[in-house]
């Protein structure tokens, strides 16, 4: 056990867009607070990104609670030390209550809170924001235990560029954006890349003459709330779309990788011996996305032809389809093709190893609505998560949507402290038959939590 | 059923999409019921004749049984100097293939309120037999390219009904198996 650390009303994990929104709302209501981090302010941005990548979303999207981009780039894709950059001023502008360098190594119910034990101490306090972010561990598949001890097998958050690679062949796995960008940056270096592909999202950077992620946001598509899906987790699993953000604004989909000479194929299903083994459902998965990418840009173009104010675009026009070969390869024996790295694009998920309160589902994923952390039926206990897949809406993981979840997460953390101080004043009332009903305050609605005094 | 009644649309193409839904939904919270074991009897006959008959199999946590037994009759064409007393075993992966996929072109159209006039599927499998008879060890054994060709009348556009093929590919068992890896043991008892 740590030393004493404080007493808070609040903590929030991780000092990243997610956290730091939260936090500059926090301050807003005046609930007293820190922020706890593991390293520095945005430190997955700058310790386990690839050299090259740069934002998806253009940097007009670079927006938090009272913050944004003013560079002189509103079109153009921040690279990591400008986010890196961007979110370190953030958090100056509104001295976020940063504690860098405190891992936290446990989460624990009390009574009455939260205990948080950290690497520097031990926090009390009535309620945490889960701001840790989606991707912290890679998501590997258990097909990886099957990969020959000769081989190396990298996740992407251990990639930075193609010179730490073996010259040798690359079998990169997973066709959303990390795969795809990857892929086009090893196949560059002179490596001979494969890329297996399973059900993915295609979309071109613009279209129409503007940005994807205008047509997005404008057609209030990144708006969608998680509430009106039919299908939480499936909406929750659709991968990142195949976007790469660049200076001359490219786009990146499987035809562009086929004229580089990248090798498509299909899922990686199975490896054997020295063999991998591919799914034949390969020209499935790109009509599947050559149809959505069709469905949603019917939607740009009824949007656009019904939105008035929408001038100086470009005619509709449709891509042409996912080129797919006559015979499409099975197997690819790593040894004989002298595949020397496997990299697992895989995706991420999030790590609560550290969590120990009984709110992951089976697969240990957490059980949340719309942020508000708990199982089913269960009413939230001041808990709360920042950052997360299509958390309440469908922007909740980029960088602009954490406003409105911020804004929307504080408001039920504020009720929960109201209601929360409420019950404990009328406990203590019942308990206490000497004090009298006008001793109470009146208001139960204080902007001060600090009168309360967390635990 | 009053599937119809139900449906505002009055799409109906005969499939009890609420059952499914409602079982996909309970399954989600008992998962080991959705274990099931599909399985075959096979007695030879003669020459490269053979019966298989199914009628039994397990799921929803207990055994199960088909209303009645059937039994399929496999043998080899006349050109590879057998009797032909029944189709080929490989025709019959492409009987459970075209099944499997029209299953699920009608479930998911029902699901989508796409009523269906006519679904037909024509399949075509390639196969080297210089595999099966050992000529050639780089030639593999079974089928190197299948394709499925619907022809679809519905209630929808072209897009549409190919939203709901490409979804039936999707959800199905044997499309999975016939494109995926597999581990088969085949034993002495």
């Amino acid at each position: 056990m740590g030393s004493d650390a404080g007493t808070v009303t609040t903590v929030v994990i991780g000092a990243g867009h997610a956290g730091l929104a939260i936090s500059q709302r926090l301050s807003g209501q005046s609930i007293d607070h820190v922020v706890l981090e593991r390293g520095e302010i945005a430190n997955s941005w700058h310790t386990e990104r690839w050299d090259s990548l740069r934002l998806l979303t253009p940097n007009w999207q670079n927006a938090l609670p009272g913050y944004r981009y003013e560079g002189g780039d509103p079109d153009g894709y921040s690279t990591m030390p400008e986010i890196s950059k961007f979110i370190n001023g953030y958090a100056k502008s509104f001295a976020a209550p940063v504690r860098p360098n405190t891992l936290v190594t446990s989460v624990k119910k009390t009574g009455d809170g939260y205990l948080v034990q950290t690497s520097a101490g031990i926090w009390k306090c009535r309620s945490v924001v889960l701001a840790s972010g989606a991707c912290n561990k890679p998501a590997i598949p258990k097909i990886a235990d099957a990969l020959p001890a000769s081989i190396r097998s990298l996740a992407p958050m251990h990639y930075r560029n193609p010179a730490q690679l073996d010259t040798g062949g690359v079998l990169i796995v997973g066709a959303s954006a990390t795969g795809l960008q990857l892929a086009q940056e090893i196949q560059r270096s002179g490596r001979q890349v494969t890329l297996a592909v399973g059900e993915h999202v295609r979309m071109p950077r613009t279209y129409r003459g503007r940005d994807i992620q205008w047509w997005m946001d404008a057609a209030g598509i990144l708006d969608r709330k998680i509430v009106d899906e039919d299908d939480v987790l499936r909406a929750r699993r659709v991968p990142s779309p195949q976007l790469i953000g660049t200076p001359d604004r490219e786009s990146l989909d499987l035809n562009v990788l086929t004229g580089e000479g990248v090798s498509i194929v299909g899922r990686l299903a199975a490896i054997r011996e020295e063999t991998a083994l591919f799914s034949g459902s390969l020209r499935n998965c790109c009509a599947m996305a050559d149809l959505k990418l069709n469905r949603l840009l019917s939607e740009f173009d009824e949007f656009a032809s019904t939105t008035p104010g929408i001038d100086n675009i470009e005619l509709p026009e449709r891509l042409m389809p996912t080129q797919v070969a006559q015979r499409t390869q099975l197997k690819l024996n790593l040894s004989q093709q002298n595949v020397r790295t496997v990299i697992w694009a895989t995706g991420y998920r999030p790590d609560y190893t550290w969590l120990d309160v009984p709110v992951l589902d089976q697969k240990g994923k957490l059980c949340h609505d719309g942020g508000v952390v708990g199982k089913a039926g269960v009413e939230s206990d001041g808990l709360y998560a920042m950052g997360l897949t299509y958390m309440r809406r469908r922007k909740s993981s980029f960088i602009y949507g954490a406003t409105q979840d911020a804004m929307d997460i504080t408001e039920h953390l504020y009720n929960f402290l109201d209601r929360d101080a409420w019950q404990r004043r009328n406990k203590s009332l019942v308990s206490n038959s000497i004090r009298r009903i006008e001793n109470i305050p009146q208001s139960t609605h204080s902007a001060n939590y600090r009168r309360f005094g967390g635990i | 059923m009053n599937n119809v009644a139900i449906n505002p649309n009055t799409i109906d193409n005969g499939v009890n999409v609420e059952a499914l839904l409602g079982a996909r939904e309970a399954l989600t919270a008992a998962p080991a019921a959705a274990r099931f074991q599909w399985r075959a009897a096979c007695e030879w006959v003669r020459g490269t004749h053979s019966r298989t008959s199914i009628q039994s199999f397990s799921g929803l946590g207990e055994e199960q049984s088909h209303k009645t037994s059937t039994s399929f009759d496999t043998d080899h064409p006349e050109i590879f100097a057998s009797e032909d007393a029944g189709p080929t075993p490989v025709e019959y992966v492409l009987v459970g293939l075209a099944g499997c996929l029209t299953a699920g072109v009608a479930a998911v159209a029902q699901n989508r309120g796409v009523q269906l006039h006519s679904v037909r599927a024509v399949l075509s499998g390639d196969m080297d037999i210089q595999g099966i008879l050992g000529i050639d060890p780089d030639v593999r054994n079974g089928f190197d390219n299948i394709v499925v060709k619907f022809d679809i009348d519905a209630d929808a556009s072209r897009a549409d009904i190919e939203a709901i093929v490409a979804q039936s590919q999707k959800r199905s068992a044997v499309f999975d198996a016939i494109a995926n890896p597999t581990d088969i043991s085949v034993v002495v008892a």
